[in-house]
């Protein structure tokens, strides 16, 4: 009833091309933001924002860099877990051979050779298409996970082959490291996220995004229409894994607080790309959307089995999570293919007709 | 100009002074292959009927394994686990035919890529809960299958060949014929072909295609079966076999999705490629470099054929 565009005339070429052109879905967005920024942090306990929002958030950043890649250019990458690293481990080398320089610059700069990375095995992309170009991205998933594990250097000759996060600070506020409150860390992945998801949505908005999405409908007709393939597919590779990068160094510096090799295996790629898919293949709400359900899915499973009092050893839990995300996929892609993001489409489409839907 | 020595020549005066380690290399290297192969052939009789790459094969060859082994314990002989086992395989084909494929007819082949990732899931998870996740001992020898080795004096060393890999190459061999004849001969086995070349005119001339797809899962079943057995039999069953899926890819995408020759053959190139390297060029990156070369190998071969080594050209229209 409230829900309803009626008596918002658009006037302007900008104000019909708007990324949010109803009035009340800006508000909400804004709504959304104010609880984010200032309701959480006040309100949420310790315990809500270290264990749910803070690895929410890394995650949903994470499936937005894959679906960028496998949602709006089409191409099914594998190696998510190994870009993430790749951020991850150079965010450690940097911060600990310049530690002068600001963590934050850091976490964003770390993006810059994932990029590198994601450029060199996005490389045979134009000639090796589909299933095949998955295993080019495989290559990476286990050539990077070896690496992590191999190369000492990354670890700074560490024996245990794990890193530890030291202590930085903002305004003389620790954000990293054992001392800094979940507060303050909450707030600086909001901000990167935010910021992050912002750009994201304008460069899908755009002319880079049409590019994309229309090489992922056809890609032979795409470069018809004068679409440059390789460019589109590398820019793709590229921006996709900036975001793997950043997530993956926020992850192990402000989740984490420090990483064994074995962190950025295939399990994550899969994790991630089960985000994507049931969120909705192409959607930058879809990826908080799967970031949410697959992250929350286990704890609310734990959840109710004790709030039911059933005395189930976690294992068990665990292998009926496993059964339940996997009949969930097959389930979301029986009943809506693109995802929880169609059905939310859905949703608002019905909110605006209601209560008289003829 | 060290290193080039060390990476292009030392290699091969090492395999030019020790016969019987190369020897005996390359026959690990083939038997891996072999066992490669196998679960490459089950990827490739679904993708050649359904256009489905089942991402699920990996985990259905631990079912399966798990599965007999776990009806041994509870007292059944094994021949009749086996029967049962291959009854279970059935009913696995039936109901994903029943509740996955057939919703899902028409749908873009990455979304029914992924519906076979949800399976994997599923069936771990299903796995776990009904078998435990302990890995258990193959029942190799109420099998009747062989253990133990052949050494064989060769070259100034000896040869090591284990009696079930032998017959694991055997058993794969007589599968391939099997297969082929029954692709080739049978009623069902042309109509599986028709299919393959198109579902829309295989529908056309009257053939159903949901029988085709339990055939073909169930075929996949059978193969996912012995290689459970098989690989079972080398190491024990357990959830982490279900890995060797992604072994299968790089072989697959050598040999080609749809070409079960290219399956066999890329299944030796990968097995022998990877133990060579191992072996010889490892030491030089620091071990462990198995767990990547095969898909650089593939790479490789990739960027000149980009359908495999033996798959069907790749025509693209607008």
């Amino acid at each position: 009833m409230f829900y309803r565009e009626a008596g918002q005339f658009k006037t302007t070429y900008q104000a019909d091309q708007a990324v949010f052109p109803i009035l009340q879905d800006r508000i909400g967005l804004a709504l959304i933001l104010i609880a984010a920024f200032v309701g959480m942090p006040l309100l949420a306990s310790d315990f809500f924002l270290s264990v749910v929002m803070i690895p929410l958030l890394i995650l949903a950043l994470a499936s937005i860099g894959l679906n960028i890649l496998t949602g709006y250019t089409g191409l099914l990458s594998l190696g998510t877990g190994g870009f993430m690293g790749v951020g991850a481990f150079a965010c450690y080398k940097l911060t600990t051979i310049f530690p002068g320089v600001n963590i934050i610059v850091w976490v964003l700069a770390s993006g810059f050779f994932s990029t590198a990375l994601g450029i060199l095995f996005g490389l045979p992309s134009l000639r090796i298409k589909g299933f095949y170009l998955t295993v080019a991205t495989l290559a990476a998933q286990f050539f990077l996970d070896w690496s992590f594990i191999r190369v000492q250097w990354l670890t700074n000759y560490n024996t245990s082959g794990a890193i530890e996060v030291p202590t930085r600070t903002l305004f003389s506020f620790p954000i990293t490291g054992p001392n800094a409150s979940p507060q303050v860390r909450y707030l600086v992945i909001l901000a990167v996220v935010t910021l992050l998801t912002w750009f994201a949505s304008n460069l899908v908005h755009g002319r880079i995004g049409r590019m994309w999405m229309a090489v992922r409908d056809m890609d032979l007709a795409a470069e018809l229409i004068g679409i440059p393939l390789y460019r589109t597919k590398l820019l793709a590779f590229a921006i996709s894994s900036y975001y793997c990068g950043v997530a993956g160094a926020l992850l192990v510096f402000f989740w984490y607080g420090g990483a064994e090799p074995g962190v950025f295996n295939i399990d994550q790629s899969f994790t991630i790309l089960f985000m994507v898919i049931i969120g909705g293949l192409g959607s930058l709400t879809g990826s908080f959307f799967g970031a949410a359900l697959i992250y929350g899915l286990p704890i609310m499973l734990k959840g109710a089995f004790h709030a039911l009092g059933w005395n189930i050893l976690p294992s068990t839990v665990e292998h009926i999570t496993f059964m339940t995300v996997g009949a969930l996929i097959i389930i979301v892609l029986i009943v809506e293919p693109l995802g929880l993001a169609r059905l939310w489409q859905i949703i608002k489409q019905k909110l605006r007709v209601w209560p008289f839907p003829y | 100009m060290d290193l080039a020595y060390k990476i292009l020549i030392d290699p091969f005066i090492q395999m030019g002074s020790a016969p019987d380690l190369l020897v005996q290399t390359l026959w690990e290297g083939l038997v891996a292959g072999v066992l490669y192969s196998l679960i490459a052939l089950g990827f490739v009789l679904i993708f050649k009927a359904s256009g489905v790459f089942n991402f699920a094969q990996g985990i259905m060859v631990v079912f399966a394994g798990l599965t007999l082994v776990g009806l041994h314990e509870l007292g059944v002989p094994a021949f009749v686990a086996l029967g049962l086992t291959i009854v279970v395989m059935f009913g696995l084909a039936f109901l994903v035919e029943r509740l996955m494929l057939r919703p899902l007819v028409n749908q873009p082949d990455i979304i029914l890529f992924m519906a076979t990732f949800g399976l994997t899931y599923f069936l771990i998870g299903f796995g776990e809960l009904v078998f435990g996740g302990n890995p258990k001992k193959m029942i190799a020898s109420e099998l009747y299958l062989p253990s133990g080795a052949y050494d064989i004096n060769f070259a100034g060393g000896f040869v090591s060949l284990q009696k079930i890999d032998i017959a694991a190459a055997v058993i794969v061999s007589l599968m391939v014929i099997a297969l082929a004849f029954f692709f080739q001969k049978t009623r069902i086995g042309r109509a599986l072909r028709a299919v393959a070349d198109s579902h829309k005119a295989a529908l056309s001339v009257g053939i159903s295609l949901e029988q085709i797809w339990v055939v073909v899962w169930f075929a996949a079943g059978i193969v996912a079966l012995v290689t459970g057995i098989m690989w079972g039999a080398r190491s024990e069953v357990s959830f982490s076999l279900q890995i060797i899926a992604l072994k299968a890819l790089p072989v697959l995408i050598l040999g080609g999705f749809t070409s079960i020759p290219g399956a066999i053959v890329g299944g030796l190139i990968i097995g022998i490629g990877e133990k060579l390297g191992e072996f010889y060029w490892g030491p030089l990156l620091g071990s462990g470099i198995e767990s990547w070369l095969a898909y650089v190998i593939a790479l490789i071969f990739l960027l000149f054929r980009p359908q495999g080594l033996f798959g069907e050209k790749i025509i693209e229209r607008i």
